[in-house]
């Protein structure tokens, strides 16, 4: 670990237990470590749903395939969206907004970090939860959009809905307390001088997913609990042949769900708007232009869900306000894109990995964002609906864009992360070959879609014409598997005998750069107070500037010499959370288990008392 | 290189901690806040925003299905006069919360049991109604949650909404026996006012229901 340089002085202590060993993981409160678990974690989920996937491949690789029956392959399919989308791609994004936001604030922590620990616990146990359907054969099997009335009692009579139900609400309460406290930490925990419009971009987009997350998430809350109660206790919602209007699942399932492909993707956008500018030694371009695109396409994001059902027959006023709202969108979404262009434009472009990873997201979301503005249009997406067209698409937008995005964000800040570089060559042939096998797996299905390959078809005839592009299509899903196996090696070697990265092996332009990697558990020995955006790069060329002029550098530490060092005041760690997170997963996983007398959850009851007891421990424990 | 951001010299602020150490004296400082709201109050606000989306998709499900299919139908069961008199003791504890913030943070601690007392006491009234209202519909009007979409969607909304004036009162209980054991000082007083918006919230959420729920439907059948 590379913590040589800038070592605090010795008398600054951090009160909290002993630092390591497990219970210290299990207790701790500390940003930079919820960090490290979630992404630890969602990395795990990231191969698990890649297993997924490469099973579905391997499935379509030829037709009349026998390798996984029709039932299994239903909850393939269901599982691979449902993980990658809950439990890879959002935590990931998550672990940088944890480990990544505070530092570029300029803050000690979070603003709540025993709800942060909670957020962590709670989504953790509801990926096992929803996972262990596997072992129980009955994983999820009604698509990741569960319509009705396939989530019913008639057709989904075993506890395969139930576990999508009850996995999607654990994680749905993480999710929201996660997003509530990254809300008001970016609001609240700035350092002084760090206006708004001084903000790094990726806390911008950082702050504005969470809004969206506060606003989008509840109302999938309410939908998953009108389908428990539809399965459980009788209700009407969604149940047709007791009168139900079969299209409201649709609508309410789509004002949260399209917020939620923004959620996935606006983190993306801020690694990039982050990476580009650095390797680019250029400030971004548009910054204000680029906060504003920001906050428009989050806003855009609540008007256009029904753009998902235009073949549904919601008449022509709804498919044309719903075809607009979506066009609109990539008007701000083409102002980033061009942004990232002006910003690479004329600068001194430095190709080292980060900045590869995120041209290559760049140039692979501008496929599926017009593939995306293509469907759009009502009878355009009438030949594209339910085809492996719209395949294709999220795929370009959610691995071209959130994933590339996410392994640029990963490999930009690993130094951060762990103190030591990725090899640089590995790291090339990762990024070709994740590009060789992302273009090979997903650009023929487009192809096989207009072709007229339905998605979610476990098996298809001979003589369809698909075999060639679908044998592609899985040959390219192992190359993209290599690459990520590639990335494995290289972060292995680098924990290993990686090179030491030091505090700013980029030249960063944020926060972050300015402390050792990994960082003090206290982030900052003195909170610094900002006066520019790229805050950094400024004082780094100011204070060079003034070295040639043979002007005094600007040492802060040198001016306040005083011997009085207080004690850094960090929280303590605290059990409570997980025990809370315990407690909410219980209330939840009571509708897995048969009901005491016919309609006591059990489970439920139990969750109940022990998250009450656990908000009482919480509130009452010693702050530290 | 040594520079202001990444200097180390003295150590000022105190990280934070969330809402912690009602039960030490040094747990609860005023926290560096960039917008000047306190931290714990704006988690209040953010957390009412969200639980406002909550509550629309309830009541939008309600006003998509309340004349569907097979009846009764609203206006069929409702109870005008009765669910008026009940709003009425909810409302009214919005004012007795006023009264115990009030007393909080002028430090009257005998001032601030009783109205945090009288406040729970009004909400307890409120479930009472609603125990009793439940019970009448299925009873005597014969709809329930699982007998058509109008009761699927009143019953689940207004359950809802029970479940979190219960949430309220348990809440306020709590504040009542610590201040019984230990008191609650003016710089605690912001325990106090967090519930309160809790409270407020919750009681303006059933002024929406109350007439978009109860009296919009009823008004459309006259």
């Amino acid at each position: 670990m590379a913590t040589t340089t800038q070592a605090p002085p010795r008398v600054i202590r951090r009160p909290a237990a002993a630092p390591t060993g497990i219970w210290s993981w299990l207790t701790t409160v500390d940003h930079k470590r919820i960090g490290y678990l979630y992404g630890g974690s969602s990395f795990i989920l990231f191969l698990l749903g890649g297993l997924d996937a490469l099973m579905i491949r391997l499935q379509l690789g030829k037709p009349v395939n026998e390798l996984v029956n029709p039932s299994t392959y239903n909850g393939l399919v269901t599982m691979h969206a449902t993980t990658m989308i809950f439990m890879a791609l959002m935590p990931m994004t998550v672990a940088f907004f944890n480990f990544i936001v505070p530092l570029q604030i300029g803050a000690r922590d979070v603003a709540f970090p025993r709800l942060n620990a909670f957020s962590f616990w709670t989504f953790l146990i509801g990926a096992v939860v929803m996972n262990s359907s596997w072992l129980l054969r009955a994983a999820p099997n009604a698509g990741w959009y569960g319509y009705s009335p396939l989530t019913s009692k008639v057709y989904s009579p075993e506890l395969n809905t139930d576990f999508w139900i009850v996995g999607l609400q654990i994680l749905g309460v993480a999710t929201l307390a996660g997003a509530l406290n990254f809300f008001v930490t970016i609001i609240n925990m700035r350092a002084p001088g760090m206006s708004l419009m001084r903000m790094p971009m990726f806390c911008w987009t950082t702050l504005i997913t969470t809004v969206l997350m506060l606003l989008a998430f509840p109302v999938f809350t309410i939908a998953l609990t009108q389908l428990l109660f539809d399965r459980h206790f009788g209700t009407t919602f969604f149940d047709t042949t007791r009168g139900a209007d079969p299209l409201l699942w649709q609508h309410v399932f789509w004002v949260f769900g399209h917020p939620e492909v923004y959620i996935l993707i606006l983190p993306a956008f801020g690694v990039v708007s982050e990476i580009l500018p650095v390797f680019s030694r250029k400030p971004l371009f548009g910054y204000a232009a680029m906060v504003l695109a920001t906050a428009g396409i989050a806003f855009l994001a609540f008007g256009v869900w029904a753009h998902h059902m235009f073949v549904t027959g919601i008449g022509p006023v709804g498919n044309t306000f719903f075809a607009l709202s979506t066009m609109l969108i990539a008007v701000p979404t083409g102002v980033k894109i061009f942004n990232w262009i002006g910003t690479i434009y004329g600068g001194s472009v430095n190709l080292r990995p980060p900045a590869l990873f995120a041209i290559g997201f760049v140039a692979m979301f501008i496929i599926g964002g017009l593939s995306g503005v293509m469907h759009g249009s009502p009878p355009v997406d009438t030949q594209h609906n339910d085809s492996y067209f719209v395949v294709a698409h999220i795929h370009y937008v959610l691995f071209g864009g959130t994933m590339l995005g996410l392994f640029a964000a990963i490999h930009y800040w690993w130094p951060k992360f762990s103190g030591t570089m990725l090899n640089d060559k590995l790291a090339y042939a990762t990024f070709w070959l994740m590009m060789l096998g992302f273009n090979v797996t997903f650009f023929p299905m487009h192809f096989l879609g207009v072709a007229g390959m339905p998605r979610r078809m476990s098996v298809y005839p001979t003589g369809t014409g698909w075999d060639f592009w679908n044998i592609v299509a899985t040959g390219g899903a192992f190359l993209l598997a290599a690459s990520v196996w590639l990335f494995i090696m290289n972060a292995i070697y680098s924990l290993r005998r990686g090179e030491p990265a030091g505090n700013d092996p980029w030249d960063g332009a944020t926060l972050e750069w300015a402390i050792a990697s990994p960082p003090p558990v206290y982030n900052f020995a003195k909170v610094p107070t900002i006066t520019a955006r790229d805050a950094f790069w400024v004082e780094k060329r100011a204070n060079e500037a003034a070295e040639k002029l043979g002007l005094p550098v600007r040492t802060p530490v040198a001016v306040s010499p005083d011997p009085v060092i207080q004690k850094v005041h960090m929280p303590n760690t605290s059990f409570w959370p997980l025990v809370a997170g315990v407690g909410v997963s219980m209330i939840f996983s009571g509708f897995l288990t048969p009901f005491f007398l016919g309609f006591v959850p059990t489970i439920t009851v139990l969750g109940i008392i022990v998250l009450i007891i656990s908000v009482y421990g919480w509130s009452y424990e010693p702050a530290g | 290189m040594a520079t202001a951001i990444s200097g180390h010299g003295q150590v000022l602020e105190p990280a934070h901690d969330d809402g912690a150490g009602h039960g030490d004296d040094h747990g609860h400082e005023e926290h560096h806040a960039s917008m000047g709201v306190n931290t714990i109050k704006l988690l209040m606000w953010t957390f009412i925003a969200s639980e406002c989306l909550l509550f629309g998709t309830l009541i939008a499900a309600f006003l998509a299905y309340f004349n569907h299919g097979i009846g009764p139908h609203p206006h069929e069961v409702y109870d005008i006069p009765y669910t008026s008199v009940s709003a009425f003791v909810l409302l009214l504890s919005s004012l007795t919360m006023v009264l115990a913030l009030a007393a909080a943070q002028s430090n009257d601690q005998r001032q601030l049991r009783i109205w945090l007392v009288a406040t729970a006491l009004l909400g307890m009234v409120f479930i009472g109604g609603q125990f009793f209202e439940f019970t009448t519909f299925k009873t005597h009007e014969h709809v329930w949650i699982d007998t058509n979409q109008f009761g699927s969607t009143f019953f689940l909304l207004t359950g809802f909404h029970g479940a979190h004036v219960t949430l309220g009162v348990v809440w306020l209980l709590s504040l009542w026996m610590y201040s019984l054991r230990r008191g609650i000082p003016p710089s605690k007083s912001m325990f106090v006012e967090v519930a309160g918006l809790y409270w407020h919230f919750v009681d303006v959420v059933w002024i929406v229901i109350f007439t978009v729920v109860y009296l919009a439907p009823t008004a459309l059948q006259h």
